[in-house]
């Protein structure tokens, strides 16, 4: 790995570069240096919190922790019911990558149950060393600060707990109380605050989209010859909500091409939102419901001065969960939409629907030079579902792949579907101050990719997320790989989707006559 | 004197114990769970969920999933408890039911594989890093009563026979508010004394994790939150809200 990071000794022998699943012994404080930036006054006030520390910030805290656990069933009960068998201490990412026991799910959890404990339970009142209860003082609020800004809130560990006990959950109830105190990422919220500001997350103001849209159709129609549209702020049936990094960033944006062609091939009436122009929703991260409301209420006015009559999410796998899960309760009910759909559908639905529906071509050729794998999103992969049976989630995405690619492989059993492993940036650790974190925690999934290419000789990884596949263009490149070895799934479907009148047809029409021709003589 | 000592104390433990079951059962019901936060893939049925559950419950259906070690400890453990619970009834039942005559054999042998079972909890807890750096003095304790709640029956079941007769007119006499004296065996008084500091600290524990894996919301939710609407409760409806105006709209 890199530069000045911590050399954590356990973790630099053969078996524990190569295993992805390598469980290291735990080493004390192997990541307690690594912090990301607090966020400054301005962007906490942005967001409904205090800019300072308030001088009664215990009081607040406890309050706040009060409230929290009267709010949500989740919260009290697993701060209640853990009896800490170790089942999850091998099971997140973050502690294989560092070693540190603070890492670990339960190790994670604890730092707050113990003060849960010493304050609301009656043998942390009476007994505090013997249950492990502790005060609220200053370097506990640190070092909640420290390591909640360690967990991806990719909710691995919950698939193991014998009791379901969701880590995630007690790391956004954690950032909401460090939020009550001033206490905020930088990162997570300034991003919340331009969203409230200009619309999303990358602070794109509209004239920045419409232009950007306008030379996304001039390249479609230079490659394919097809004018296809992406309408901005047009009246429409579809409206699309997807990461701001589409419009943006690399391999994202042929993503987004990707899914300009899937409905102009399926004659769809669709349109983005200027003012909805984010999937994402970063006040998920921080466990903030009023955000997250405010946030998610953008896509309901948008639907409805639209006047569509479906919402579709593009590929990002926090948003589709922010979607999946907590659209409708947030910003719900959608009656107003065509109640034939699921409000809201994934693009992956609608693209598989669309293969089904057997009306597309495709040239799966175009994608021969790839040996492709698939990295299941953790959002999309245990907190969400696609199509109407459990896993669907899992195999639409491969589903679509294998009907544009011809190569497809596998990473190593125990790092896909339901136990699939973070890639190391999610839940709002995207952001280069914690870069150690990043790529230590992207180090197992890591290794996996490395086991396919070597088995198989894969070299891509395809990703329905914005934030993984941001990532892994930036801890791809330490395991040997190239930036754009990550790709979006609706890139494949952009390479191989054959639109009518496209030169594409005409090619593959002329190739198909020379072959016929061939076979005749 | 030992026998009013022991009749108050089970009147307590017994009052402290379900009134404390009752009082976590009823804090985990009404405390709202807002959005559907299922760990999917998931059910998509009510039917879907309770096959889940039972599978969770009786076979640590996730457990398995993630660590076969702790998973074969933790099984010995409590199908064992449940075998003793039921052979245990016969103290409390007359005539005994053919059920409880039936496990009667069983339920001897599971207190062996009961003490089996702890100590291999107790084992991991002390030789696995990881699981060591999460225990407090109150997991190596909560293991060690049931080692010597275990201890003190095997010692009763297979070395030091007690009057069973006399334990049966005791509890039946505290049932019935017509106490009968306990016999002064001092294996017997340590179990029984162990068994209701059991019942003492179960409500304010990790044992609450009993009652309190019914009530998880990441395995007892229906997946299908696309399908029906969840409103949060202690926020106000959608008809109520403002929106962010659009943009471009201010400076």
């Amino acid at each position: 790995m890199a530069e000045d990071y911590k050399v954590i000794e356990e973790l630099t022998t053969e078996e524990a570069q190569t295993d992805p699943l390598y469980v290291p012994e735990p080493v004390d404080g192997a990541s307690e240096h690594i912090r990301s930036f607090p966020a400054a006054a301005e962007f906490e006030e942005k967001l409904g919190y205090p800019g300072e520390r308030p001088a009664n910030w215990q009081e607040v805290a406890l309050n706040k922790m009060d409230e929290l656990r009267g709010k949500f069933r989740s919260f009290r009960l697993f701060l209640d019911i853990c009896v800490k068998c170790g089942a999850c201490t091998d099971k997140c990412h973050y502690y294989m990558g560092t070693a540190d026991p603070n890492n670990m799910p339960v190790g994670r959890q604890d730092l707050l149950r113990s003060v849960y404990r010493r304050y609301f339970t009656l043998p942390g009142k009476w007994f505090p060393s013997l249950v492990g209860a502790r005060d609220l003082t200053e370097e506990v609020l640190d070092e909640w600060y420290t390591y909640y800004f360690q967990c991806s809130e990719c909710r691995r560990c919950s698939v193991f707990c014998p009791y379901g006990i969701d880590t995630a959950e007690i790391t956004m109830a954690a950032r909401e109380i460090l939020d009550s105190v001033g206490y905020g990422m930088k990162y997570t919220n300034e991003i919340i605050g331009k969203v409230f500001d200009i619309g999303n997350n990358l602070g794109l103001p509209k004239p920045a989209l419409q232009s950007t849209l306008e030379d996304l159709e001039e390249e479609i129609e230079e490659d394919t010859g097809v004018p296809v549209r992406l309408p901005l702020d047009e009246p429409a049936d579809i409206l699309l909500v997807t990461p701001s990094a589409d419009f943006f960033a690399e391999p994202h944006i042929d993503g987004l091409i990707g899914y300009a062609k899937v409905f102009h091939a399926t004659g769809a009436k669709w349109t983005l939102s200027s003012y909805a122009s984010e999937a994402a929703n970063f006040a998920m991260f921080i466990g903030s419901y009023e955000n997250m409301r405010r946030i998610a209420l953008r896509i309901r006015k948008a639907a409805i001065d639209l006047g569509v009559k479906r919402i579709i999410i593009g590929e990002c796998g926090h948003a589709w969960r922010a979607a999946y899960q907590f659209l409708n309760t947030l910003a719900g009910p959608c009656d107003f939409l065509d109640p034939k759909y699921p409000v809201p559908q994934h693009i992956c639905e609608y693209t598989w629907d669309a293969i089904q529906a057997g009306k597309q071509k495709f040239d799966k050729s175009q994608n021969d030079h790839i040996k492709l794998t698939y990295h299941d999103s953790c959002n999309v992969a245990r907190a969400s579902r696609m199509g109407d049976y459990p896993g669907g989630q899992f195999d639409i995405p491969r589903n679509i792949i294998k009907a544009v690619c011809n190569n497809f492989y596998e990473m190593p059993e125990g790092t896909t579907r339901e136990a699939t492993l973070c890639c190391g940036g999610g839940g709002g650790l995207l952001t280069d101050d914690i870069m150690e974190i990043r790529k230590k925690g992207g180090s197992p999934r890591m290794k996996a990719l490395k086991q396919a290419r070597d088995e198989y000789g894969v070299n891509k990884m395809a990703a329905i997320c914005a934030i993984c596949k941001s990532q892994f263009t930036k801890i791809m490149p330490d395991h040997g790989f190239a930036v754009d070895d990550i790709m979006s799934v609706h890139q494949l479907v952009s390479n191989a989707i054959i639109l009518p009148g496209s030169e594409q047809e005409k090619e593959l029409m002329e190739e198909q006559t020379e072959e016929r021709a061939d076979a005749a003589e | 004197m030992l026998t009013t000592v022991y009749a108050l104390l089970y009147y307590v433990a017994f009052a402290v114990f379900a009134g404390g079951i009752a009082w976590r059962v009823y804090e985990y019901a009404k405390t709202p769970q807002p959005a559907n936060i299922v760990t999917t893939p998931a059910p998509v049925t009510r039917a879907g969920v309770v096959w889940r559950m039972f599978k969770e419950v009786l076979f640590f259906e996730s457990l398995w999933k993630s660590n076969k070690w702790i998973w074969i400890f933790a099984q010995l453990f409590h199908a064992s408890l449940w075998l003793i619970l039921v052979r245990h009834a016969r103290y409390f039942i007359d005539p005994v039911p053919a059920l409880v005559v039936l496990a009667q054999p069983f339920g001897k042998y599971a207190g062996l594989t009961f003490v089996l079972g702890a100590l291999g909890l107790l084992a991991r807890r002390m030789f696995v890093a990881r699981v060591r750096y999460i225990s407090a003095p109150s997991d190596y304790l909560m293991l060690l009563l049931f080692l010597g709640i275990g201890i003190s029956g095997l010692s009763m079941t297979f070395v030091n026979p007690v009057d069973i007769v006399g334990v049966k007119a005791f509890f039946l006499g505290l049932m019935t508010f017509n106490w009968q004296p306990l016999p002064g065996s001092p294996a017997l008084l340590i179990h029984l004394g162990l068994v209701a500091l059991w019942m003492l600290i179960f409500p304010f524990s990790k044992l609450v994790h009993a009652p309190g894996v019914f009530f998880s919301p990441t395995r007892n939710m229906v997946d299908n939150p696309r399908e029906k609407f969840r409103p949060v409760p202690w926020m106000p409806a959608v008809s109520e809200v403002s929106f962010d105006p659009p943009h471009g709209t201010r400076k």
